[in-house]
């Protein structure tokens, strides 16, 4: 059984080309990329992009234990429904993910239930304690594919510095939450104007910047790749320039919220504005547009983190940090900085495809003979509006919803089988 | 008492002062000294029946005594019936919603739901999702609407008895507020009261208890008791709660005494007109000296007077305004 994908805009970020071409597949795999391919089934990609299915390298499905918010088959559906065909989920489960036993329940779960590659991020500390490493080499032969301790940083500097050697040694990568919490402490928003305004206690910018900084300086004593979560400020991206500059191993991404939304969108005590690091003020979306167009920032990554209409429907500050963000990123990135003109529909594909080198995931961000045919068609012109009820994920918890965006996938194929269809 | 004013009051809640106009501000001012003389009258029966049959629930989910207790009497002089819940977050112990409380004590008709909570938003997030008319008494650092609004009245009335000016409004008066403004409800419901009706503001206080943006408010902002007290025609000194010292945010208090306390020595850098207002209960000889607060230019007993009729006032406006019944339909599923 062969599908012949025709006549789409082909981005294939992997080797820098794009094109109209046909994409031909056989079975699982992608048996030929040309023209005049012809398959015994055909999906007419006319006007839309074809692209390799998007990766996604922070995202929560809170499997085992939360499973109310998501799980990792309702998380892959959502994943599917925003054209994503990888991600990297993070460890800060219940029990956390900090053992190989845990790897092995996690990917066993995505092999019997996701309907794409899920593939599991572990704990860089013992039940994410920020005291004793892992057993990182047993984690990353049982599937891990990263190390880190997100949702919190680890607080003392010499537990850093060993987690970054091990992690190097080991060859794994290690993913950075970067928060000095005795400086963001209490705090439920950006301090500043707004903070100030609506009575809630704020989170400097400086107590990420202070972090990023550290862990950066810990990752060049280590020799280690470090690659650094959520940028939400522009010092923090300012940091992370300089640090390529000097030829620092790091990488970083950010993720839409930060450059679609200021802290204005809280207004309201909207608890779906509430995340962390919280959305900071127009020079912070600015900065952050600009690291992605100058190679500061690396991917965009959604930081999808599920909560229920109950636990979000409180008093602010009562409120968990987190919002969705599979189904609305590649919208989001198209209609924020595709359209305004800050970078081309090619770099938004290359965006949102690159965290798989990050992650060293294996033939995923690329368009080639022979590799598994998972791909996203999306049509780059194609509006609607954000609803509650679009959401395939468990939980709705997006501050989007409402926003009329561009940029809507018709179909995601993962190995060759149609996952999502519009 | 309606037609006094071509006004028509349509608020269905008093969330926050920030969300008033100056003329909505104004008509509560104005039609406090009704209320006023209803707590003064010399027969000594001190009730209308404006509120009879109406039911007003005090729900307090922080300590309060002196805002509950006027709100509690505010009520019962407006006729309406009472209930308290000194709730000190106990529903929310045993994990029931806000939403749930609320609407709970909606199935027993309640008319009008007088909330202090900790967490700032609180009584804005209920308000739009119920029909019931809510007050915020207080809400985590956000606002205290009603103080600030009979801290205005208190101004207007102490400076027009003052300055023999009975037409006499806040415009161009300068009013310094002097202490813990971070952590300050009363601060911000202030600062929003006063920069809508005319007056300018200064906030001073340590470093370390100023908030950051605080100018985009529309105030001037110093570290220096001196300078904000120089031209004042308000010294309003805030309430220091003591465990901001535990948390590092000052010193000492021996030291916090030396730069910000208000007492005979700093005042002498103010104008001989400026009056002296706290919002209570106060710390004495810490934030202000026990010499000022008993002084002939203190007027925090006439702070707590006004305090009953402007939430009378409030009461008033809000269960007689004229978009209720239409607002109630429309929340109503």
């Amino acid at each position: 059984m062969t599908l012949a994908i025709k006549n789409g805009y082909v981005i294939n970020p992997a080797d820098n080309t794009a094109g109209q071409q046909d994409v031909l597949i056989d079975a699982d795999r992608i048996a030929a990329i040309g023209n005049g391919l012809d398959g015994d089934e055909t999906i007419d990609a006319t006007g839309c992009v074809v692209a390799p299915g998007l990766v996604d390298i922070h995202c929560h499905f809170r499997e085992p234990g939360f499973e109310s918010k998501e799980t990792i088959a309702s998380g892959s559906r959502a994943a599917a429904c925003g054209g994503f065909t990888s991600v990297v989920t993070m460890a800060n489960t219940s029990p956390p993910i900090d053992n190989a036993g845990l790897v092995e329940l996690v990917t066993k779960r995505a092999r019997e239930e996701a309907c794409i590659r899920v593939y599991p991020a572990a704990c860089a500390t013992k039940g994410l304690h920020s005291e004793e490493i892992t057993e990182m080499a047993d984690l990353k032969e049982a599937g891990a594919v990263a190390v880190t301790d997100d949702g919190s940083d680890i607080p003392s500097s010499s537990v850093a510095r060993r987690a970054l050697e091990y992690a190097n040694m080991v060859g794994i990568p290690y993913l950075s939450h970067c928060e000095d919490e005795s400086l963001a402490e209490g705090g439920v928003m950006n301090e500043g104007y707004m903070a100030t305004l609506m009575g809630l206690p704020g989170i400097p910018k400086a107590a990420e910047e202070v972090r990023i900084d550290r862990n950066i300086r810990l990752a060049e004593l280590a020799g280690a790749h470090i690659h650094i979560q959520h940028v939400s400020t522009a010092a923090g991206v300012a940091i992370i320039r300089q640090a390529k500059q000097r030829g620092a191993r790091v990488s970083a991404e950010s993720a839409p919220h930060f450059f679609c939304l200021t802290d204005e969108a809280v207004r309201g005590f909207n608890t779906n504005a509430k995340m962390n690091p919280p959305l900071r003020e127009p020079e912070d979306v600015q900065a952050v547009i600009e690291g992605f167009k100058d190679g500061t920032l690396d991917c965009i990554a959604t930081d999808h983190a599920p909560h229920t209409y109950t636990e979000k429907d409180v008093e602010f500050a009562l409120a968990p940090f987190g919002i969705i963000g599979l189904e609305t990123s590649l919208a989001l990135t198209l209609t924020h900085l595709v359209a305004p003109g800050h970078i081309t529909l090619e770099d938004a594909v290359r965006l949102l495809t690159v965290g798989a080198c990050v992650c060293n995931i294996p033939n995923a961000g690329m368009l080639s003979q022979g590799a598994p045919a998972d791909l996203v068609v999306f049509d780059p012109k194609g509006e609607w509006t954000v609803t509650q009820e679009c959401f395939a994920s468990k939980s709705s918890n997006s501050p989007f919803i409402g926003q009329q965006v561009t940029g809507k996938v018709i179909h995601t194929l993962c190995g060759g089988a149609v996952v999502y269809s519009a | 008492m309606e037609g006094t004013t071509p006004n028509v009051w349509t608020k269905k809640d008093l969330i926050g002062i920030r969300e008033l106009s100056r003329n909505e501000i104004e008509m509560i001012l104005d039609a406090a000294p009704q209320f006023l003389a209803v707590s003064k009258r010399a027969s000594g029966i001190k009730k209308v029946p404006l509120l009879q049959g109406r039911l007003v629930v005090n729900w307090f989910h922080e300590p309060s005594t002196r805002t509950r207790t006027s709100f509690e009497l505010a009520a019962k002089r407006l006729s309406a019936d009472t209930m308290s819940m000194a709730a000190s977050s106990s529903s929310s112990v045993k994990g029931e919603t806000l939403h749930d409380t609320l609407a709970n004590i909606e199935a027993m008709r309640a008319d009008i739901i007088v909330l202090r909570h900790g967490c700032a938003g609180a009584p804005h997030i209920l308000a739009a999702a119920h029909a019931s008319h809510i007050v915020n008494a207080g809400d985590g650092r956000h606002e205290h609407p009603t103080q600030a609004l009979l801290d205005a009245f208190t101004m207007r009335e102490s400076l027009r008895r003052q300055r023999e000016n009975p037409t006499l409004t806040l415009d161009g008066l300068k009013v310094a507020l002097i202490g813990d403004i971070e952590h300050s409800r009363v601060a911000r419901s202030n600062i929003h009261a006063l920069t809508k009706l005319g007056a300018s503001v200064t906030l001073c206080g340590p470093a370390t208890l100023l908030p950051l943006g605080a100018e985009r408010l529309g105030v001037e902002q110093t570290t220096r008791l001196r300078d904000a007290l120089a031209d004042a025609d308000v010294i309003y000194a805030l309430r220091m709660q003591l465990e901001r010292q535990s948390r590092g945010l000052f010193p000492s208090i021996r030291e916090y005494v030396k730069l910000f306390r208000v007492d005979s020595d700093s005042l002498r850098y103010a104008p001989e007109r400026a009056i002296v207002m706290h919002p209570g209960p106060i710390n004495r000889d810490l934030e202000l000296s026990s010499e000022v607060a008993d002084g002939p230019r203190s007027v925090i007993l006439q702070q707590v007077t006004n305090g009953v009729a402007v939430r009378m006032a409030v009461m008033h406006l809000l269960s007689n305004s004229a978009v209720v019944r239409d607002t109630r339909e429309s929340l109503t599923p």
